[in-house]
């Protein structure tokens, strides 16, 4: 089987790495949306979010169950789906890490941006296997428009 | 009675590809487990190996979380609509920041 993969637009890349560098060295954290198509989906807009972890910022984010329901609102108004959620590593790889996995869900499309004092680095992105043992990396596509899925 | 369940867009392959499942329960706890024999892949997404429901699901019964009623013990009615909603966690392992 194929790796699944996810297009990300240029626009929406950036200003997740902004994201993670405004937000230094705490995590941020926010919503994914698009179009999900047979192994592909693309990113085509974005809910940034605040992270509600206040106690421990630097190695965890959340995001309640309002702010998921306001990222749904959302990508229903804009007639997308909500694809999935990005998040950063401050300082660390852009791997998920046990933590993420323990509290993942299926089907969403997880993006890591590793920021490295300050600067942007590496991207990744994952969807959660069925028997929550592993992830899959998806093959992340990044482009200057729209792209369309398959 | 007669309840629906809501299903959460990233548990909706565990469940048929439904949006919603009508169940037959007296409170959340008989909803859940009517739910997760009905469909039973659904419920490592929903259940610790404990079979405690796991910290980021949220249960909501016509949009009040369970917590702050009877939790799997609050009583639902017959047209009542039970929520899953997600919440999202994640980050670094580090022992000391």
């Amino acid at each position: 089987m194929s790796r699944p993969r996810l297009k990300v637009r240029e626009e929406m890349y950036r200003r997740i790495h902004a994201h993670g560098v405004e937000t230094y060295p705490h995590e941020c954290c926010g919503a994914l949306l698009g179009r999900d198509g047979e192994g592909s989906r693309e990113v085509i807009d974005l809910v940034p979010l605040a992270n509600r972890r206040d106690d421990s910022p630097r190695n965890r984010f959340e995001v309640t169950p309002d702010d998921v329901r306001l990222a749904e609102k959302t990508a229903s108004e804009k007639k997308l789906e909500l694809i999935g959620w990005y998040h950063s590593h401050p300082d660390a790889p852009a791997r998920p890490s046990e933590y993420d996995r323990d509290h993942a869900w299926p089907w969403y499309s997880y993006l890591i941006v590793s920021v490295e004092k300050g600067e942007p680095r590496d991207t990744t992105s994952w969807r959660l296997h069925d028997d929550r043992a592993a992830y899959d990396a998806e093959e992340l596509e990044v482009a200057a428009r729209e792209m369309g899925i398959q | 009675m007669a309840v629906k369940v809501m299903i959460p867009t990233p548990l909706r392959a565990y469940a048929g590809k439904q949006e919603s499942v009508e169940v037959q329960a007296a409170t959340v706890g008989e909803a859940l487990s009517a739910l997760t024999t009905k469909h039973s892949d659904l419920r490592k997404h929903l259940f610790s190996d404990d079979g405690r429901l796991r910290s980021f699901v949220n249960v909501y019964v016509n949009d009040e979380d369970i917590r702050y009623l009877q939790k799997d013990q609050t009583a639902v009615k017959a047209g009542d609509t039970i929520s899953i909603v997600p919440s999202i966690a994640g980050g670094v392992n580090r022992a000391r920041i």
